[in-house]
């Protein structure tokens, strides 16, 4: 779970804190400042660098909070987020999916829960399916990632607004079925989570519904 | 008995490599950035490269319950490439990820003005960013490659404590260990070193700042080697404590310089069923 500048405070200790305290100053500084022309393709802002070494400062169990702090406080733009993505570790492309649904970035962002979604890496699929892509990702896409998370391990607990977004999903049924049968005649398991999501297709839709 | 591989290129190994590693005691290993085979052409394709050693493959490592950590660098072969050089540029970026504990491979190829010039740059970075460095001696001309290797060790920032001196044998190993840097030996099958006589080499220098690793990669070599180097030493009568701290204690104290080794090893991942590596993918 992300954790708020209030709970980090109360868990950091001395030093932690007094680096978090810098980052985000220049985290904020960077958020007023107009970032036009860089001086090389791979230099980078110094809140980027901070953004990199959360883990070792304030410890790993804290990395995505922090991280997640710098980019709300930065109010990253696009284009720092589509960096700090692809130039990131797996940790730090984590951060950055856990935390797109509080940036102002409407949809601009989804090639990047596009990118995790083709990953194998289930940090990054259990990442990618949260509230931002409840909010954003079309039907088709959504649909192919609950059946990722259900062939590659990923609990549907991870899967924001599950409920809602598969409530009456008819082809999400189907889909999930034919997933059942292939599993069964294969001689395996069927997993547990795809009788719930199952479930959660039977009931009727609430009315009136509009696809988003 | 517990097993610190600290020079191995896994992303040339399969799964089943990865079991028996972890069958052998293999709990952590450092994969350095090197040579694939194939030119690279391009600095995107380095890139690429770096993360996956940032990414994918500590996430298949830690399926089979080994800590995987990198070191990254230019190696000496593409140094002589202009294609490749500007990754020297990009770098820094790199070097501030968590998980990378030291730069390298380094060092000489064929020992070229450009290679000169990738060594001294990169050794520079790793005293920047408070990072070890390792370095690959040349497997052609090994001594004389050594003896160029160890003066510009000599006249970098980097303290000697700070670098780990690779490939070494009968013949470099003095040198290197007065040179006051770490020495790494590599066990290949047929040539080069073979764990017999890494076992006289620990009996005649001692345990003290020497490491041993497989070096495994897409070439003829055996991931289990840092087990039969262990099982030799146990067999020719080394007591159990040296056995710990040549194959686990040495590597993480060099790499532990970094300030970033996590060795609280994952248990194997509850992804068993469904899982799309174990499955061979989707
Ligand atoms: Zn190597």
């Amino acid at each position: 779970m992300l954790r708020s500048r209030k709970e980090l405070d109360a868990e950091l200790d001395g030093a932690a804190r007094a680096w978090l305290d810098e980052a985000l100053a220049e985290a904020a500084h960077a958020a007023t400042e107009d970032v036009t022309a860089e001086a090389s393709p791979y230099a980078s802002p110094p809140w980027e660098l901070r953004y990199a070494a959360a883990g070792r400062h304030c410890g790993p169990a804290h990395a995505d909070s922090v991280r997640s702090l710098l980019l709300i406080e930065a109010r990253a733009p696009l284009s720092s987020v589509t960096r700090l993505y692809e130039q990131g570790t797996a940790a730090e492309r984590r951060a950055v999916l856990l935390t797109l649904h509080r940036l102002a970035l409407d949809s601009t962002a989804l090639p990047l829960v596009e990118d995790a979604l083709r990953a194998n890496d289930t940090r990054l699929v259990a990442a990618a399916v949260g509230p931002y892509a409840a909010a954003h990702l079309d039907p088709h896409a959504w649909r192919h990632a609950v059946l990722k998370c259900l062939f590659t391990g990923v609990p549907l607990t991870a899967v924001a607004r599950l409920d809602e977004r598969a409530r009456g999903d008819a082809e999400l049924a189907r889909m999930l079925s034919d997933f059942a049968a292939e599993r069964t005649a294969a001689g395996r398991d069927v997993p547990a989570d795809l009788r719930t999501a199952l479930t959660l297709t039977e009931i009727a839709p609430a009315a009136p519904t509009e696809e988003s | 008995m517990r097993i610190f591989d600290p020079h191995i290129h896994m992303t040339s190994r399969t799964t089943d490599d990865y079991q028996a590693m972890y069958d052998a005691g293999v709990r952590a290993l450092v994969e350095p950035s090197f040579w694939l085979g194939q030119p690279r052409t391009s600095p995107a394709s380095f890139f690429d490269y770096f993360d996956a050693l940032l990414g994918w493959e500590p996430f298949r490592a830690s399926q089979y319950g080994i800590a995987h950590h990198c070191t990254l660098a230019l190696n000496p072969k593409e140094a002589n490439d202009p294609r490749c050089t500007p990754v020297l540029d990009a770098l820094p970026r790199y070097l501030v990820k968590d998980s990378v504990v030291a730069v390298g491979e380094i060092g000489y190829d064929s020992m070229t003005p450009a290679e000169d010039h990738a060594l001294a740059a990169q050794l520079q970075l790793a005293a920047d960013h408070g990072l070890p460095a390792l370095v690959h001696t040349p497997h052609r001309d090994k001594l004389a490659g050594l003896h160029r290797t160890i003066d510009v060790i000599r006249e970098s920032n980097l303290p000697p404590e700070f670098v780990l001196l690779d490939h070494l044998n009968e013949t470099t190993v003095k040198a290197a260990t007065d040179s006051g840097c770490w020495a790494g030996f590599s066990i290949y099958p047929d040539t080069k070193m073979d764990e017999d006589r890494m076992v006289t080499i620990l009996r005649n220098h001692g345990t003290e700042k020497i490491l041993v690793n497989s070096a495994a990669d897409w070439g003829k070599s055996d991931p289990l080697k840092t087990r039969k180097v262990a099982d030799a030493m146990l067999k020719a009568g080394c007591p159990e404590d040296d056995v710990d701290q040549v194959l686990w204690r040495n590597p993480v104290a060099f790499y532990g310089q970094s300030g970033r080794l996590h060795l609280d090893t994952p248990a194997p991942d509850a992804l068993h069923e469904g899982n799309s590596i174990l499955r061979g993918g989707e």
